[in-house]
């Protein structure tokens, strides 16, 4: 099938009226109803390569993304490590590590938010919105291109955990599924980042975010084991999602703390590193396509 | 009126933007048919409802009453149909800042459906026709504002749409910008795209539209051609400013030996004007009185009328008047006098 796509002429020597088209044909791929499916999965690629292209040209972003965790994990593995009592036989680094992995899934939210918001204030999304592509690549396609920002954050931070000396305590699965756990969680909040993106009013209310990003990764047994917090703070902390994954992580590491694992969601941390993602998706995704849908509204 | 003869037919639309504490009627009862092939230009003050209305016809947002068809498709139950054959430029330049001009357009174009390759090559055309060639492979973030328009106007016309929205295409340009956007826009109206552009130039409007249809408050207040309705608003005005308000009625006296109109007077800033038709001898007859009377003059001019004056005569100073509904027919045979009359408002 060929559309023809008629094009102009440059128009010479000024705004006068009737300037000859130039017909050009340019064939386009088939667009019927059958080719649905297609379309959205070409969409999404096309999204996702350019959101990738984003980090390509701006590799400053995810240099800014992990400064944060490992500066605080430097922080506390070399500045109070030596102080710190995480169980009987359990270096600091070792634990202190995969919460590192953990805390920087959590924190990638505020990502996707911002990269939602901008896309709305700039009219991006609208211009989408007024094409004749499948709609749900713009989600889709964010979707899948911070699944692989992710990736290349854990890359990144497994390499500077070998550097100072971690190491993975089981085979080669386990580990695979403690890296898998990870991007779950990340997963999870895609649609908790593309809802407060379509929320918060501008840029700058996308950076407020913070405040709410911090504490959500903080009280957790990113840092601490929740056993070692005031009784009401270490319940919370253990009851935070970024808990479950982090602590199963350090199962499916084979390096798990004996502070950590006397209450029942402690017992069950793969276990719920897996349930907490699929509720967290099961809330928010429908809310934030919702969410995309009302934008006509 | 039949849908196959207009690009754009829109009936009774309404829509009101329900905020948590104030709610806005943005579009009141507007009707507006486009005759396919032609240039129709919305010329409203800001707030009068332009980008709420195209925002509708752009199946981005849901009217909460009446009808639209953009290319014989109804915008609320077929907006995928209406989506293949439109092009829509928002108020804002919306590209992506971190792409290059060349990878924004081809990008579009893949999601336009192109294969990759017919991608690339309407790119460059592209870039070519809006002299953006040498900036082709900078980020768009180096852009000055009018090459981001640019881009952000070779994006919408990469189907070359049979009908293309444009929400205040050239705010922001310079004259130059501002001249190859209306190149542009003319080189699709001649391969036969459908423009419906909104403007807060009536200069603009004149320039390029067949048809203007006048917005204010969500309501039509008229649709005409450009020269039906430059005549109805008048053309020119004389100006007079003079250095203090004593020399006020001096002035206003020279003035309304030069037009049929009472002129008008703003006390504060000294200023008294009048349309006028014979512009020179308008000019040098004022200018010779007020000689002759000694008046303390400090500017005098002819200058086009400002949209507010537009809207004053069309609403003949009553600003809730001429409801869309006594559409441009009757409109034609009364406001003529009712704006006479109301011009000493
Ligand atoms: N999302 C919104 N929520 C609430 N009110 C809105 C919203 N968008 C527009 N309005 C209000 O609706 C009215 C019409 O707005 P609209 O943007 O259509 O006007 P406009 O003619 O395009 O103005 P401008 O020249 O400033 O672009 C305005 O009073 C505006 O404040
Ligand atoms: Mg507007």
């Amino acid at each position: 099938m060929t559309a023809t796509v008629r094009t102009t002429s440059r128009p010479e020597g000024g705004p006068e009226r009737g300037n000859a088209p130039v017909r050009v044909s340019v064939p386009t791929l088939p667009d019927g109803p059958e080719s649905r499916l297609y379309w959205a999965f070409a969409d999404c690629w096309t999204i996702v390569r350019r959101d990738l292209t984003h980090l390509v040209k701006q590799p400053v972003i995810i240099a800014w993304q992990l400064g944060f965790p490992i500066v605080s994990v430097l922080l506390f593995v070399y500045v109070f490590g030596s102080g710190m009592a995480v169980g009987d036989g359990v270096d600091y680094k070792t634990f202190a590590m995969p919460g590192m992995f953990a805390m920087t899934m959590a924190f990638g939210f505020m990502n996707t938010a911002m990269a939602v918001v901008i896309d709305k204030d700039r009219g991006v999304t609208d211009r989408f919105r007024s094409m004749p592509m499948a709609s749900s690549a713009v989600v889709t396609g964010r979707g899948v291109s911070d699944l692989a920002h992710a990736s290349i954050d854990l890359v990144v931070l497994a390499a500077i955990a070998l550097a100072i000396g971690w190491r993975s305590d089981s085979g080669i699965l386990a580990t695979l599924a403690a890296f898998a756990l990870l991007l779950l969680l990340r997963f999870a909040l895609i649609w908790v980042g593309v809802l407060l993106g379509l929320v918060v009013r501008n840029q700058e209310a996308a950076g407020n975010l913070f405040a709410v990003a911090f504490p959500f990764g903080m009280i957790s047994s990113v840092f601490t084991p929740p056993s070692m917090m005031p009784d009401w703070l270490g319940t919370i902390a253990m009851w935070n999602p970024v808990s479950s994954t982090a602590n199963a992580v350090r199962e499916l590491f084979g390096q798990q703390s004996p502070e950590l694992g006397t209450s029942w969601i402690e017992q069950h941390a793969v276990l719920m590193a897996v349930v907490w993602p699929l509720a967290i998706t099961a809330v928010f995704l429908p809310l934030a396509v919702r969410r995309f849908q009302s934008l006509s509204r | 009126m039949k849908a196959s003869e207009h690009a754009v037919l829109a009936e009774g639309l309404s829509k009101r933007y329900r905020g948590r504490k104030n709610s806005k009627q943005a579009l009141d009862a507007f009707d507006l048919a486009v005759p396919t092939g032609s240039v129709h230009g919305l010329l409203g003050p800001n707030g009068a409802g332009k980008t709420t209305a195209v925002r509708i016809l752009a199946t981005l947002l849901r009217a909460d009453g009446g009808r639209a068809l953009v290319g014989g498709h109804d915008v609320r139950t077929e907006p995928r149909l209406v989506r293949r054959q439109i092009g829509f430029t928002g108020q804002y330049a919306a590209v992506d800042e971190i792409l290059t001009g060349r990878q924004n357009l081809r990008m579009f174009g893949r999601l336009f459906h192109l294969s990759p390759s017919a991608a690339a090559r309407r790119a460059d055309e592209l870039l070519e026709q809006f002299d953006l060639v040498d900036a082709a492979d900078k980020q768009v973030s180096g852009y000055s504002g009018g090459m981001r328009r640019r881009v952000d106007l070779a994006a919408s016309m990469i189907l070359a749409p049979r009908v293309l929205f444009l929400d205040e295409p050239t705010t922001g340009l310079d004259p130059r910008g501002r001249n190859e956007v209306w190149a542009a826009v003319r080189g699709l109206v001649a391969g036969g795209t459908t423009v419906l552009l909104t403007t807060q130039y009536l200069d603009e409007a004149d320039q390029l539209a067949d048809r203007i249809a006048v917005i204010e408050h969500g309501r039509k207040i008229a649709d005409d051609t450009p020269e039906r309705l430059k005549d109805r608003i008048g053309g020119d005005q004389i100006e007079v400013v003079v250095a203090d308000a004593g020399e006020l009625p001096l002035a206003a006296k020279a003035v309304a030996r030069v037009s049929d109109t009472e002129p008008r007077t703003d006390s504060e800033t000294l200023r008294v004007s009048a349309p006028v038709s014979d512009r020179v001898g308008a000019l040098t007859e004022v200018a010779r009185t007020l000689q002759d009377e000694g008046a303390d003059v400090v500017d005098i001019g002819l200058r086009r009328p400002t949209l507010d004056e537009v809207f004053l005569r069309l609403t003949g100073g009553r600003r809730d008047a001429g409801h869309p509904d006594d559409s441009d027919h009757r409109a034609e045979g009364t406001t003529r006098g009712v704006q006479r009359e109301g011009e000493t408002a």
